[in-house]
């Protein structure tokens, strides 16, 4: 074979991304939306002034590889932290990195006032249904008739009550700037995504007000199902529940 | 003979074998190895016809893709 001149068109890391290494399941949709955080707050030119609080959950491991400051708080807590954050230092790009259990289950109340106060934050969920780090429990935003390992039978809406729609929520209130929802089963689902993590950071950055962007990511190891078969599962079941799309774009 | 116009390296040794490039593959090009690496995991090999689309770097949840584009198209 004759040498070609090629040229690299993407690298295996993110801009601000350490390393590669991480100890999640295969099949996880966490790093994905890791990648694309990185690679929005890069192409924002938010790296000096970026920092980010997370809650509890397997993405946690980010702040092992990302080369932005960081900070963990209680369980559910980080947007009333971030708020601190952002009134200590208003010229700082504090952003939340949190899961459906984070948000939807132990932290309901932190970010829907967080949302109410118009905070200049942004807060990402991730929302794959399951506690994972800590066993695979369900959430508050597991899906009807998902399977978890505190609903082996799927969840069931008469005993276990309905999904929290968060989005839904903050996109409600008067004081959210913008609120979309994005997945990422698919290439075109991530870049999507990443076009709403871009402009939730900088509208938060410009002090529009609270922004949120929830990404739907997949499980399989809470979902019990094979690897290949998680995108198809999401799009099949978490879909249907959480539409995906731009909620809110611009203050009520 | 397949026009092919670009390739990817592919870190084996941290691929979890997840398949999620498999069906992110527009053309089709990836397909699973039989051996394992040194985790124990089948890994993805790249047969000719890539277009360079980035597909399987973006899907990647344990960073495994780097892809060049060739700057002409060439059959292999």
């Amino acid at each position: 074979m004759t040498e070609v001149a090629q040229k690299k068109v993407a690298s295996a890391l993110a801009p601000l991304q350490l390393s590669g290494e991480h100890h999640l399941c295969p099949g996880c949709g966490h790093p994905v939306a890791w990648r694309i955080l990185l690679e929005a707050i890069s192409e924002l030119g938010l790296e000096q002034r970026a920092i980010g609080v997370v809650g509890h959950g397997c993405y946690t491991n980010i702040v092992q590889l990302a080369d932005i400051d960081f900070l963990q708080c209680l369980h559910g807590r980080a947007p009333a932290v971030a708020t601190g954050v952002k009134r200590v230092h208003p010229d700082a790009a504090v952003f939340t990195l949190q899961g459906d259990g984070d948000v939807a289950s132990e932290g309901l109340a932190e970010v829907l006032h967080t949302a109410a106060r118009a905070e200049r934050i942004t807060t990402i969920m991730l929302n794959n249904g399951v506690f994972g780090d800590t066993g695979g429990q369900m959430t508050a935003a597991s899906v009807v008739g998902q399977r978890t390992k505190t609903s082996l039978d799927g969840r069931d809406a008469e005993t276990h009550g309905h999904p929290v729609p968060v989005a839904e929520l903050v996109a409600a209130l008067a004081g959210s700037a913008y609120v979309a929802r994005g997945s990422v089963n698919n290439a075109g689902s991530i870049a999507k995504s990443k076009r709403y993590l871009k402009r939730a950071l900088e509208l938060s950055a410009a002090g529009a007000g609270f922004t949120f962007v929830e990404i739907l990511t997949m499980c399989p190891t809470g979902w019990f199902l094979p690897t290949a078969e998680g995108p198809g599962y999401l799009e099949g079941t978490f879909e249907q529940t959480y539409p995906l799309g731009v909620l809110k774009d611009g203050p009520r | 003979m397949t026009l092919t116009r670009g390739t990817v390296e592919i870190d084996t040794e941290r691929c979890k074998g997840c398949e999620l490039c498999i069906a992110a593959c527009r053309p089709g090009v990836l397909v699973m190895s039989e051996e394992t690496n040194h985790q124990g995991y089948r890994f993805p090999l790249l047969e000719p016809g890539c277009t360079a689309c980035r597909a399987c770097r973006d899907v990647c949840p344990d960073y495994c893709f780097e892809v060049f584009r060739f700057d002409q198209a060439m059959e292999v």
